[in-house]
């Protein structure tokens, strides 16, 4: 079973890489890459039509590109990558033959066959339903059977990680617990089971709608179980980014945990507590109760929430330990500004960490508050946020860590190197500016995936403020950017892979300024209690509890002033 | 390192001081994040009743007509403008591409909007208040409303409800009682 002949040893990190699990990771990445181009290319567009000067699509291709934009970046491009990081966690990180390669496979062409499905339906003209197709709107019944493809695909690649994991034990490739970031893999795992039967649970009967079997689809029941996927599925990206933190901060600077067991508890948290957050889409409905609503929206007393802080606490502290423990010990911040700035999955890395904290992670719990949704819900404020979280974090994060997986699961070198060096903080600098100006725009009421604010062709009339036109403006302009970071990275990415000097059977690559057994040796004196000292973390952290106590007071400030409703 | 087994016993290993101060500020803030929204239910003047019935279109369409037939006060375009008395039960209604009627409501009166849907689910958006509602066919949800300002203020819609979706509009006029 586990002939020799199926394994490659690592040069770089020693591991015992199998070559099925080897596969089936390129085979993910590229193909979550191609939708990340082509999902871009529909955001851009989009970006450029709410550009009121601009006004790039017409109306019906506005619609259109909106649907395909989210379908192809919110589930293509992150669950196929998803599905390579959890192949790499499992069986590269555990030196593991992978269970079930065929099975693997049948994971790769169910979401590939899914995905496409629905992007043919999509392109067809009559699913312009938006990623969430929410009913009455119908879509063509091959839109929804695509989903459930895909969605069958993803759970079919948990069971092989899952069955992975209980081949790497059985078989005992590794000594005591698994590692911070398969741990972290396990949680995104878990949550995506639950994600992805909650999408068959309601896109089968919705299916079975389109073609006439069933009468009809309840659309509040539709969206609470809805929302457990689309929702949800946003939580396997958090679980996974976070866990990819953890690793490109072990892979790049020998980074370890400062304790295992709040690292751990913070996964933990999101296993028990992440899949609450339909509610976040429910707040301002008909038809559910308050005290639902502020249960479930705060992810039972925000202990989710807790979570995240914690690791927002934990990652940069790891980092600040790694670089302490190596001398940069001056002052607050020494071991910051010398952080490796120039390598592209560093700062790429930490751009994610500080862009989810900032941006994603304070605007969303407070539109998440019950009653602060009502000045939000719906408007263009929500997707500024989720792009802080899912392009800013997830994307960004993703992106980082491919400039790991070319040279040491692809066994290319990365090209282009200066491009690489600036492609996070194009990319970066991009998805701020987008975030920004939508969650702007969100503030002045502007409503989210609208064809034309100045209300042209309407039978009644409503203006805008300037400050709303000047807003869209600028977020088509943040788009152009962040095209160009996109573009910069896919264009880096596919030359490496295929054109790339090929690496060597032994040689050994650098991923930073320490790796393998010399950030083995330098993390081994630090990790208890009354060793480390991270000052330059705690202002951080500081600063960022500051920010989130203020902006979250400040909006209750705005929802005080609007009408009397009870 | 985060990718490589823990060492033996690391579950026995103290917490840092640090993070643990972390946790405990955290875990109280979300406690008072959560508070702050039951404390709100008692003294904020924003908050939805969640009074919510199931109905049919046809059923919620015949309450709006019998109000616009009843207090229907000039005819602006496609659109009654509707005064209902302050105190009453007013209804508005999202279809595609408008909502209807128009609405004419006294400043500082308190009215019972009524919110439904006859086709779509529709965003119900009073701007630039910017107060946003979902609209759900079937469901009928009211909202006691209070208008504290006076002046001409447009309805969008905010859910995607097809290709007309832009030009679904409504609006509601705030007048002074005199």
């Amino acid at each position: 079973m586990t002939a020799a002949s199926h394994f490659r040893t690592c040069p770089t990190t020693g591991l015992k890489i199998d070559r099925s699990a080897e596969n089936l990771i390129k085979a993910n990445a590229v193909v979550a890459v191609v939708f990340l181009l082509i999902g871009g290319l529909f955001g851009l567009s989009i970006a450029l039509t709410r550009w009121p000067a601009v006004h790039l699509l017409p109306a019906d291709w506005f619609y259109l590109a909106l649907t395909a934009h989210g379908f192809d970046v919110l589930l293509a491009w992150i669950i196929f990558f998803e599905m390579a990081v959890l192949y790499f966690a499992s069986a590269i990180l555990l030196n593991s033959r992978i269970a079930a390669p065929r099975w693997g496979w049948a994971q790769f062409w169910l979401m590939l066959v899914g995905a496409l499905m629905t992007n043919v339906a999509v392109l067809q003209g009559n699913s312009s339903v938006m990623f969430t197709s929410y009913p009455p709107l119908v879509a063509a019944p091959h839109f929804y059977l695509g989903l459930v493809l895909f969605a069958v695909g993803a759970l079919i690649g948990c069971a092989v990680f899952f069955g992975t994991l209980v081949v790497a034990r059985d078989e005992k490739t590794y000594q005591g617990s698994v590692p911070l970031v398969t741990f972290g893999a396990i949680t995104a795992a878990i949550i995506a089971v639950f994600t992805l039967a909650c999408g068959a649970i309601i896109l089968i009967p919705t299916f079975l709608w389109s073609v006439g079997i069933i009468s009809g689809v309840d659309p509040l029941m539709y969206k609470l179980v809805w929302w457990g996927m689309g929702h949800s599925s946003q939580q396997i990206n958090v679980a996974a980014h976070v866990a990819v933190w953890y690793a490109i901060g072990a892979m790049v600077l020998g980074a370890k945990p400062i304790s295992e067991k709040v690292s751990r508890m913070a996964f933990l948290m999101y296993i028990l507590f992440l899949q609450l957050a339909s509610a976040h889409h429910l707040l301002v409905e008909p038809g559910v109760s308050s005290s639902w609503k502020i249960f479930n929206t705060s992810y039972a007393m925000y202990l989710a929430v807790l979570g995240s802080m914690i690791h927002g606490m934990t990652v940069p502290g790891a980092i600040e330990a790694a670089q302490r423990a190596k001398g940069f010990n001056k002052g607050l911040f020494e071991w910051l500004r010398k952080a490796p700035w120039g390598n592209p999955a560093f700062a790429g890395m930490f751009l994610s960490l500080v862009m989810f904290g900032f941006l994603g992670g304070i605007s969303g719990v407070v539109m998440g508050t019950e009653q602060i949704n009502l000045i939000i819900h719906n408007t263009i404020y929500v997707p500024g946020h989720f792009h802080a979280t899912v392009v800013a974090g997830t994307t960004l994060a993703f992106m980082a860590i491919t400039y790991l997986l070319v040279p040491l699961i692809f066994r290319r070198e990365v090209m282009f190197k200066k491009i690489a060096q600036w492609q996070p903080y194009v990319f970066g600098l991009g998805i701020a500016g987008i975030s920004l100006f939508m969650m702007g725009a969100g503030t002045l009421g502007v409503p989210r995936r609208h064809w034309d604010i100045t209300f042209a062709d309407a039978l009644s009339q409503f203006q805008f403020s300037p400050a709303a036109f000047l807003m869209l403006a600028l977020n088509g302009l943040s788009a152009i950017v962040a095209a160009i970071g996109g573009a910069m990275y896919i264009v880096v990415v596919v030359c490496s892979v295929f054109l790339g000097r090929k690496i060597g059977d032994n040689e050994v690559v650098q991923l930073g300024p320490v790796s393998g057994a010399a950030s083995a040796a330098a993390v081994a004196r630090y990790g208890n209690e009354g060793t480390l000292k991270i000052p330059g973390t705690v202002v951080l952290v500081a600063v960022f509890f500051v920010s989130f106590v203020l902006y979250y007071f400040v909006n209750w400030k705005y929802l005080a002033e609007v009408w009397p409703l009870k | 390192m985060g990718i490589a087994s823990p060492r033996a016993g690391w579950w026995k290993e103290p917490i840092h001081k640090v993070e643990l101060i972390w946790i405990i500020v955290a875990f109280l803030w979300g406690l008072g994040m959560f508070f702050m929204m039951i404390y709100w239910h008692g003294a904020g003047n924003q908050n939805l009743s969640n009074e919510a019935y199931r109905i049919t279109p046809a059923a919620f369409a015949a309450k709006v007509d019998e109000m616009t037939e009843k207090y229907t006060v000039r005819q602006e375009g496609a659109f009654p403008v509707v005064r209902p008395p302050p105190g009453s039960d007013v209804y508005m209604m999202g279809r595609v591409y408008m909502w209807w009627p128009m609405l004419e409501l006294v400043k500082g009166e308190t009215y019972r909007l009524h919110l439904s849907s006859i086709d779509l689910q529709h965003g119900f958006s009073l701007q630039p208040v910017n107060i946003n509602l979902q609209v759900h066919p079937g469901y009928e949800m009211v909202v006691t409303m209070t208008p504290n300002q006076l002046g001409q203020f447009g309805i969008v819609c905010n859910e995607y409800c097809g290709f007309g979706h832009h030009t679904m509009t409504g609006r509601i006029y705030v007048v002074d009682n005199k």
